[in-house]
C-alpha cells in the first residue's frame, strides 16, 4: 500500500473504475470483515442508522441475499425492491424511480439491471452512493472482487497467476469484471469459448483469446467456468447444450491439464453437466462455496468503504 | 420589405458556373441578377467581406417529425433550424406518423411547409406504411410533390421489392434512397460492434450489416440500369463498394454525414445516448475512409440525417434510447473543418452540400446563375462560436456536439430573395 493512499470512490460501478490500489484495499478490508460472519452474534454496529436500498430489476437470489446479509451484519436498515413490485411495470422510467427513492434519502442504492450502463446513469441523477450489482452484459464488480479474494486466499497472491475463463464471454458481466480485475492485479487471463460467444475486440479488456481449450487450461492456476444461459438458446449461437458439454465443458480429464493445485470456480448458478461436470463442481479443487462466503465479506467492505465517501 | 440585395466584398463560389472569385452579387425580385444590372436605389447593401457566398445549401436527408411527433420537431421548427444552419432546402424522410406513403400526407407536409423557413422536399415511402410488402403509389405521390422515395429507418428486406422499386420509381422520375442495413445482422445491436461495445457490454452492429445491403443495391442498380442513392454511409467497407461500383459505371450516388467523418465509437463512452444513431459511429479507420471518400469523389453529398428526439427518448438506459441526432445547425462548421484540414476544397464543399444533392433529387438550386431563383447562403468561414444547449434552434437538443468550439457558420440564409435567417451578433 502506497503511503498516503485514500479510498476515494463514492460509487462502485465497475472494476474498470478501480485502481489496483483500490482493489487491494477492498480485499484487505473484506478480509478483516470476514471473521464477523463466523461469530455467534454476527452483527457489528458500523452502519447503524444508515439506509440501504436494494433495487433489483432482474431476478437474483445469491447476489441479493449476499448484499442483504452484508448490510444487516453491519446494522444498516435495508429495503429491497424487486422488478415485479416496482414501478417499472407501470411505465415509470428508471430515472424517475431512482429520483423518487432518492427523495427518501437512502445512503446507498444497490442496483441490478438488465441494461448495461444503468448504474452509471443513476449516478447522474441522484446523490446517494450507487453499487452496481450487475448491469446487463457490462460489469458485476462485487463478483469480480469476491473472485479475486477467493483466489488470493488459496494462492496467496494474484500476480503472475494464469487464470483461465471458459464459456460464454459475450453475455457475461462476471467475465468482464474478472478479466479487468485479474489483469489489473498482474495475473494473466486466458479465455476460451465457442467463437459465437467471444465478443469482438475482447483483447481491449486485457485478456488473451485462446484457440483451444487446451491452450487456455494448460498450466492454469485458476479455472473459471461460466454459466451457459439456456434462455439464450433461441439465438443460433450454439447447436445444443449436449455438444457444448462435450466440446467446451470442464470435466476431470480437462482439468488434468491445469496445474495440480489449480482451483475451480464458478459464479453460479451452475448448469451441472453442461459447463461444469458434477464431479469437478463437487471435487476437492472446487472453491465455489468459498466464493459465496467471501461474497458477504466483500460486500460488507464495499458498503463500509463507500459509506465513508458518500 | 427590401426586394433587392447587394452583397459586396464576398467570395462567390459557384461551381455550376465555374466561378470562384471575389465580386459583388446582386439579388433583384427574388432572382440572381446578371452582371451589369443596375443596382436598385432601395437595395439593401450587405458587407460580405471575408464571407463565402454560395448557392443555398440542400440537406437531402432530414426528419421533420410532422405529422405525428410534433413534440420532437415540426416543419416550422425544423426548417427554422435548417435556415439557422445555412440550408435553404431540406428533403424530409417519410417515417412520420402516419408514414408519408400517399398524396394526402405529402399534401399536408407541403401545406405546413408554406409557413416554413426553408424549402421542403418530401420523400415518399418505398412501400405502403414502410412495411416492406407492397409498393406505395409513386405516381400520385409524385404529382403531390415528392422528389424521391425511401423506406429510411425501415430498411427494405425483400430484394425483389427493392428491384421493383428501382424499376417503378424510374417510370416516375423519382430518386430511390436506400437505408442499407441487413437487419438479421444488426437487430440486436445498439452501437458499432467492436472494442467499445465490448468494453461497455453493449451488443454490436457489424460493419458487414451495412456493406451487404450496399452491395445488394449496387447489384440491383447495375442489373436494372436504374440509379440508386445510398444514404448515410458509415463504414470503410461500404465506401469501397461504392467507389468500385462507380468506377465501372454503375448509376450509384451516396451520401455520408458530418458525424461519420467527425466522430468514432469512442463518443459512446459513458453510455452517451447522444452518440447513439443508426448506422452507428464506427472506428477511426472507418472515419478516415469516409474522409478519403469525400476527398476522391466517392461521396456525392453530405447530408445531416437530422433526427430530433426529446429527452423522453434520450435520457434513458442506452439500450432503450432512440437512435439519431440533430445535425442541421452543425453541418456547416463540421464540413468547414474538412476544408481547413485539406480534405476537400471550397468548391467541393459547395458541390457536396448544394450542387449534388439538388441534382440527385432533381430539384432547382445549386447555382448562383443569373436569372435563377435567389437561394443563397452566406458563410463566415472564420467565425468562432461555441455550440451551446441554449443556442439550439431545433425543438430537440440531442447532439453529441453540444459544448464544442466550432469555427465557421452560416450568417445569412436566403430563399428566393427572402431573408430566412440572419445571425445577430
Amino acid at each position: 500500500m502506497t503511503a498516503g493512499y485514500h479510498f476515494t470512490q463514492k460509487h462502485i460501478l465497475g472494476i474498470h473504475h478501480l485502481s489496483p490500489e483500490d482493489i487491494a484495499y477492498i480485499l484487505r478490508t473484506a478480509d478483516s470483515f470476514k471473521e464477523i460472519s463466523t461469530r455467534t452474534i454476527k452483527k457489528v454496529p458500523t452502519l447503524r442508522g444508515h439506509t440501504i436500498v436494494n433495487l433489483f430489476f432482474e431476478p437474483s437470489t445469491r447476489t441479493r441475499l449476499s448484499f442483504d446479509i452484508a448490510a444487516k451484519r453491519m446494522s444498516a436498515d435495508t429495503f429491497t425492491i424487486t422488478a415485479s413490485a416496482s414501478s417499472a411495470t407501470k411505465g415509470e422510467t428508471l430515472i424517475d424511480t431512482a429520483r423518487n427513492i432518492a427523495a427518501m434519502n437512502p445512503d446507498i442504492i444497490i442496483m441490478r439491471h438488465s441494461f448495461s450502463g444503468a448504474s452509471e446513469l443513476l449516478t447522474r441523477y441522484i446523490g446517494a452512493s450507487v453499487i452496481n450489482a450487475g448491469d446487463g452484459t457490462h460489469e458485476h464488480p462485487s463478483q469480480g472482487l469476491l473472485d479475486m479474494m477467493t483466489v488470493q486466499e488459496h494462492k496467496g497472491r494474484l500476480a503472475d497467476l494464469k487464470v483461465a475463463i471458459i464459456g460464454d464471454i459475450l453475455h457475461s458481466r462476471v467475465a468482464h469484471s474478472d478479466i479487468l480485475g485479474f489483469t489489473k492485479m498482474g495475473a494473466r487471463v486466458y479465455v476460451y469459448g465457442p467463437a459465437t460467444l467471444i465478443p469482438r475486440g475482447l483483447a481491449v479488456l486485457g485478456a488473451t483469446v485462446c484457440s483451444s481449450l487446451d491452450e487456455a487450461i494448460t498450466d492454469a492456476d485458476v479455472v473459471m467456468t461460466l454459466r451457459i444461459q439456456k434462455e439464450r438458446q433461441s439465438d443460433p449461437l450454439l447447436p445444443s447444450l449436449r455438444e457444448y458439454a462435450q466440446k467446451y465443458g470442464v470435466s476431470r480429464q480437462v482439468l488434468d491439464r491445469a496445474k495440480p493445485d489449480a482451483i475451480v470456480m464458478h459464479p453460479g448458478p451452475i448448469n451441472r453437466g453442461v459447463e461444469l461436470m458434477t464431479d469437478v463442481a463437487d471435487g476437492p479443487r472446487s472453491v465455489i462455496l468459498d466464493q459465496v462466503t467471501n461474497g458477504v465479506a466483500v460486500r460488507m467492505a464495499l458498503l463500509y468503504l463507500v459509506m465513508g465517501n458518500s | 420589405m427590401t426586394k433587392s440585395w447587394l452583397f459586396e466584398g464576398g467570395r462567390i463560389i459557384d461551381p455550376q458556373n465555374g466561378t470562384d472569385q471575389e465580386r459583388s452579387l446582386l439579388v433583384v425580385d427574388g432572382l440572381f441578377a446578371a452582371a451589369g444590372t443596375p443596382v436598385p436605389a432601395d437595395a439593401r447593401r450587405v458587407d460580405a467581406g471575408g464571407c463565402w457566398l454560395v448557392p443555398g445549401l440542400v440537406d437531402m436527408h432530414v426528419h421533420l417529425r410532422e405529422p405525428g411527433q410534433e413534440y420532437k420537431e415540426d416543419i416550422v421548427s425544423g426548417t427554422r433550424a435548417a435556415a439557422a444552419g445555412g440550408f435553404t432546402a431540406v428533403a424530409c424522410m417519410p417515417n412520420t406518423q402516419p408514414v408519408n406513403d400517399c398524396m394526402a400526407v405529402t399534401a399536408l407536409i407541403l401545406e405546413r411547409a408554406r409557413q416554413g423557413y426553408a424549402r421542403v422536399y418530401p420523400v415518399g415511402a418505398i412501400s405502403k406504411g414502410s412495411r416492406g410488402e407492397e409498393l406505395a403509389e409513386y405516381g400520385e405521390m409524385k404529382d403531390a410533390g415528392v422528389v424521391a422515395v425511401s423506406d429510411d429507418g425501415m430498411p427494405v428486406r425483400d430484394s425483389q421489392l427493392m428491384r421493383r422499386a428501382l424499376e417503378y420509381a424510374g417510370d416516375h422520375n423519382l430518386a430511390v434512397i436506400s437505408h442499407s442495413e441487413e437487419i438479421a445482422l444488426s437487430r440486436h445491436g445498439v452501437m458499432n460492434e467492436g472494442q467499445m461495445a465490448t468494453r461497455l457490454g453493449l451488443m454490436g452492429i457489424p460493419a458487414a450489416a451495412e456493406a451487404i445491403m450496399v452491395y445488394r443495391e449496387i447489384a440491383l442498380a447495375e442489373y436494372t440500369g436504374r440509379p440508386v442513392h445510398i444514404a448515410h454511409i458509415s463504414t470503410a467497407m461500404a465506401t469501397d463498394l461504392i467507389r468500385t461500383a462507380k468506377a465501372r459505371g454503375v448509376r450509384v450516388t451516396a451520401e455520408t454525414t458530418p458525424h461519420y467523418f467527425t466522430l468514432t465509437e469512442e463518443a459512446v463512452q459513458g453510455y452517451n445516448t447522444n452518440a447513439k444513431m443508426n448506422p452507428p459511429l464506427r472506428t477511426e479507420a472507418d472515419r478516415l475512409a469516409i474522409r478519403q471518400g469525400l476527398a476522391d469523389g466517392t461521396f456525392d453529398a453530405i447530408a445531416t440525417d437530422h433526427a430530433p428526439h426529446s429527452s423522453l427518448e434520450k435520457e434513458l438506459e442506452f439500450d432503450l434510447a432512440a437512435y439519431g441526432i440533430i445535425g442541421l445547425e452543425t453541418a456547416v462548421p463540421l464540413a468547414l473543418a474538412l476544408v481547413r484540414e485539406g480534405v476537400i476544397d471550397a468548391r467541393r464543399f459547395v458541390e457536396l452540400l448544394s450542387v449534388n444533392p439538388a441534382r440527385i433529387l432533381g430539384v432547382p438550386g445549386g447555382t448562383l446563375g443569373a436569372g435563377t431563383t435567389a437561394d443563397l447562403t452566406v458563410i463566415n468561414p472564420d467565425q468562432n462560436f461555441v455550440y451551446t444547449l441554449e443556442s439550439v434552434v431545433s425543438k430537440s437538443k440531442n447532439s453529441p456536439f453540444l459544448g464544442w468550439s466550432m469555427q465557421g457558420r452560416a450568417v445569412m440564409t436566403m430563399v428566393a430573395g427572402r431573408l430566412m435567417f440572419e445571425l445577430t451578433p
